[in-house]
């Protein structure tokens, strides 16, 4: 392709220019933006995988039909803001606090379908006492947890899922387990609590997994109409800003460093 | 089997150069531009005709800016919606 071409290229994707032989027509659409995802440019660094969570999220929305019947609440952190991407009734909550109001809302609103969306520090330092209350009690909600290994929002200090070695802001040297402690697998631990019904790990860094996290969200509303008790679906995720790596360097990453500490899959299912 | 032809459009907007699109395309149908967007970022382009219309890109699309379109080259089968995981669930609910 010459570099006179090349540019007309360019200038065809910027005026969105389709030609009339074009197949992009709405009888083809495989795949389009969720209606529930709004459109608009979201905050997040390039890359992030706090994006397709919750683009993945707002699919699931979309195709069970419960636009109307869904409650979410945001945490603080990076997703602080994720009541401006969904177009659903959402809370913001306290730092950490997310699960505890989530039990508010569903029990004043027990036909709502309710899920709190937080990030591992959110949901496992400052937060662990009410998740760990809430999912021991069973309340009926989804709990999607993103776990990065770091806290993202405030500029990369260690988080208790900080892979052993890893660098943060807050353990230069890398995290070293005899002063740090080891990082917290705090899904595991919530699968032994009598409380929680289905418990999963999942990743959005590649489309296969993609695919599996969505339909991992999905049954996470689906059982909450059965009233068994928590489900908790934990996404393995990226940071590239404060992993100091590309997007694509920082997925690759994920899948050498992170998955081997946070194998994927099923951790509790339902046993009938 | 009918050969599939595939095209994609790319919210360029959107979009902020990750590249996730390009290492998910098993078609390496994707480059990045040279010259950026209004944010200032180095947007995406489809660059060859090789597209299938598998939707890898756009699953990984964390800024959910790509629309993939699919046809067989048979007339106007159409294909059902792949990010559709709806209809393989079971799961009676009341
Ligand atoms: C009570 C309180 N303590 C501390 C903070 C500062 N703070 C904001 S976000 C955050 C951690 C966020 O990390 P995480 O939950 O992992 O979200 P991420 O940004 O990585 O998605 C902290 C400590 C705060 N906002 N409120
Ligand atoms: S700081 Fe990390 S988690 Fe936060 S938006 Fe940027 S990449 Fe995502
Ligand atoms: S739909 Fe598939 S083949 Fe087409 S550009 Fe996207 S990833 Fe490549
Ligand atoms: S994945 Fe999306 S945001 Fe990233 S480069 Fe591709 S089109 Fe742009
Ligand atoms: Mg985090």
């Amino acid at each position: 392709m010459s570099m006179n071409e090349r540019d007309l290229l360019e200038d065809k994707h910027f005026e969105q220019v389709i030609s009339d032989e074009s197949i992009c027509t709405k009888e083809n659409i495989v795949y389009e933006k969720p209606e529930t995802l709004l459109d608009v440019s979201m905050h997040y660094c390039p890359g992030c995988g706090h994006g397709v969570a919750h683009r993945i999220l707002a699919e699931v929305i979309d195709e069970l039909g419960i636009q109307q019947e869904v409650i979410g609440v945001a945490p603080v952190g990076c997703s602080v803001l994720a009541y401006n991407y969904l177009n659903i009734d959402m809370s913001e909550a306290a730092h950490g606090r997310a699960s505890a109001v989530a039990t508010g809302i569903k029990r004043v609103l027990p036909e709502k379908y309710v899920f709190s969306y937080q990030g591992d520090g959110d949901l496992a330092a400052i937060g662990t006492g009410e998740t760990i209350h809430t999912c021991n009690r069973g309340e009926n909600i989804l709990i999607i947890f993103i776990n990065n290994g770091i806290y993202g929002m405030t500029g990369g200090q260690m988080a208790p899922t900080t892979l052993p070695g890893m660098k943060s802001t807050t353990s230069p040297f890398g995290r070293d387990v005899a002063t740090m402690g080891a990082p917290l697998k705090i899904t595991e631990l919530l699968a032994q609590l009598p409380g929680t019904y289905y418990v999963t790990r999942q990743s959005v860094h590649k489309p296969l997994n993609v695919r599996k996290a969505k339909k991992a969200i999905q049954k996470g509303f689906e059982y909450q109409k059965l009233n068994k008790g928590t489900c908790f679906v934990e996404i393995v995720s990226n940071c590239p800003s404060n992993w100091k790596m590309t997007p694509v360097e920082s997925n690759k990453w994920l899948d050498e460093n992170m998955l081997p500490f946070y194998p994927l899959g099923d951790i509790k299912v339902p046993k009938d | 089997m009918a050969k599939v032809k595939g095209d994609i459009i790319i919210d360029i907007e959107k979009c902020k150069g990750c590249e996730l699109c390009i290492e998910a395309c098993p078609q390496g149908s994707l480059e990045t531009s040279r010259k950026v967007n209004n944010k200032g970022y180095l947007y995406i382009v489809k660059v060859e005709d090789t597209c299938t219309g598998c939707t890898n890109c756009a699953l990984v699309c964390p800024e959910g800016g790509i629309t993939v379109y699919r046809k067989t080259e048979k007339g106007k089968e159409q294909i059902a919606k792949i990010s559709n995981v709806t209809k393989d669930m079971e799961l009676k609910v009341n």
